[in-house]
C-alpha cells in the first residue's frame, strides 16, 4: 500500500507548479488552467485523506469542488470572451485599468 | 540485499503510483511552460486523466469517473472551445511589465515546496483504513442525508453560473441599447415628479 505522505507530496508538487504557472504565465487562459491544476491538487489531498481515514466526507467535498470549478470555468471564460471583445487581447498585462 | 528481496518489497501499487505521479508532474510542467494555450490544454487533459487513475488507486471509482466525465470531458472542452473561438495569435511580449516575476518564480517554487514538505513531515501518517469509502452508494448516502444543504447550494451556484455566463458573453444588440435609453428617459422624467411628491410629504 502506498503511504499517505506520497499522495500529499505529489499534491504539494502539483499545487506549487500551479502557483508558479500563475506567476510566469501572462496568457489569461493559461492562468485559468493553472488554477484548475491547483484545484485538482487539492482534490487529490482530499481523496487521499478520505481513503486513509475511511471517511466519505472528503469525496463529497471533492464533488462540491468540482461543481465550483465548473461554475468558475463557465463564468471565467465568459469574462475572457467579453474582455477579448472589448480589448482585443488576452494578455493580463494589457487589462490593468484598475491598477494604480 | 539481493535482487529477489528487493523485488518482493516492491508492490504493484507503488509502481502504479510512481508511474502516474511522474506522468502528472511532467504534464503539469508542460501546462505552465507551453506558450500556446492549446498545448497547455492538451497537457492539462493528460494531468486530469492521470489523476483519475490515482483516484482509482485510492479506491474512489466514482470520483475517478466524474473526474474524466466532468473535468477532462466538459470543462476542458469548454476551454478548448474558447481558445479556438478567440483564435489568438502567438503572444507578443512587448508589454511584459512583470519580467522580474519570472526570475522570482524558481526560488519561490523551491521555498514553497520546502515549506509544504516540512508541514507534511510533521503530520503523522495514519494507517490505511480497512474499509475504504467511495462506492456510489456511500457517496449518495452522505450527499442526500448529512450534506444535502451543500448539495443544494452547489445546484444554486450552477444556476447562477449559467445565467451569469450567458449575460456576460452575449453581444449587446441595438434593441437592448434602445430599451436602456427608454428606461433612462423614463427615470429622468420621473425624478422631478418624485421630488415634488417628497416635498409635499415633507410639508
Amino acid at each position: 500500500m502506498v503511504p499517505l505522505s506520497w499522495y500529499l507530496a505529489l499534491s504539494a508538487v502539483l499545487f506549487t507548479i500551479g502557483v508558479v504557472g500563475v506567476i510566469i504565465q501572462r496568457n489569461i487562459i493559461s492562468l485559468f488552467m493553472c488554477i484548475e491544476l491547483m484545484l485538482n491538487a487539492v482534490n487529490l489531498t482530499l481523496v487521499a485523506f478520505s481513503r486513509f481515514f475511511g471517511d466519505v466526507t472528503g469525496q463529497l467535498f471533492v464533488f462540491i469542488v468540482m461543481t465550483v470549478a465548473a461554475a468558475e470555468a463557465a463564468v471565467g471564460l465568459a469574462i475572457i470572451i467579453s474582455l477579448f471583445r472589448s480589448r482585443e487581447t488576452i494578455n493580463v498585462d494589457e487589462a490593468d485599468l484598475l491598477k494604480l | 540485499m539481493d535482487v529477489n528481496t528487493l523485488l518482493n518489497t516492491i508492490e504493484i501499487s507503488h509502481i502504479l503510483f510512481l508511474g502516474f505521479a511522474a506522468l502528472c508532474v511532467v504534464a503539469a510542467f508542460n501546462v505552465i511552460l507551453q506558450r500556446n494555450p492549446i498545448y497547455s490544454a492538451l497537457a492539462l487533459i493528460i494531468v486530469l486523466c492521470a489523476m483519475a487513475a490515482l483516484f482509482l488507486t485510492l479506491y474512489a471509482p466514482f470520483i475517478a469517473a466524474i473526474q474524466v466525465l466532468v473535468y477532462a470531458g466538459a470543462i476542458m472542452v469548454l476551454f478548448i472551445f474558447v481558445i479556438m473561438l478567440l483564435n489568438v495569435r502567438e503572444e507578443e511580449s512587448k508589454t511584459d511589465h512583470q519580467k522580474y516575476l519570472k526570475f522570482l518564480a524558481v526560488p519561490f517554487f523551491l521555498a514553497m515546496l520546502g515549506e509544504v514538505f516540512a508541514v507534511i513531515k510533521t503530520v503523522g501518517a495514519p494507517p490505511a483504513s480497512a474499509n475504504p469509502p467511495g462506492t456510489v452508494e456511500s457517496i449518495a448516502n452522505g450527499m442526500f442525508t448529512n450534506y444535502v444543504l451543500p448539495f443544494e447550494a452547489a445546484s444554486v451556484l450552477i444556476l447562477m453560473a449559467i445565467v451569469g455566463s450567458m449575460l456576460l458573453a452575449r453581444r449587446e444588440s441595438a434593441a437592448d441599447t434602445d430599451l436602456i435609453e427608454q428606461a433612462l428617459n423614463a427615470a429622468n422624467q420621473a425624478t422631478p415628479v418624485i421630488e415634488t411628491i417628497e416635498e409635499e410629504v415633507a410639508a
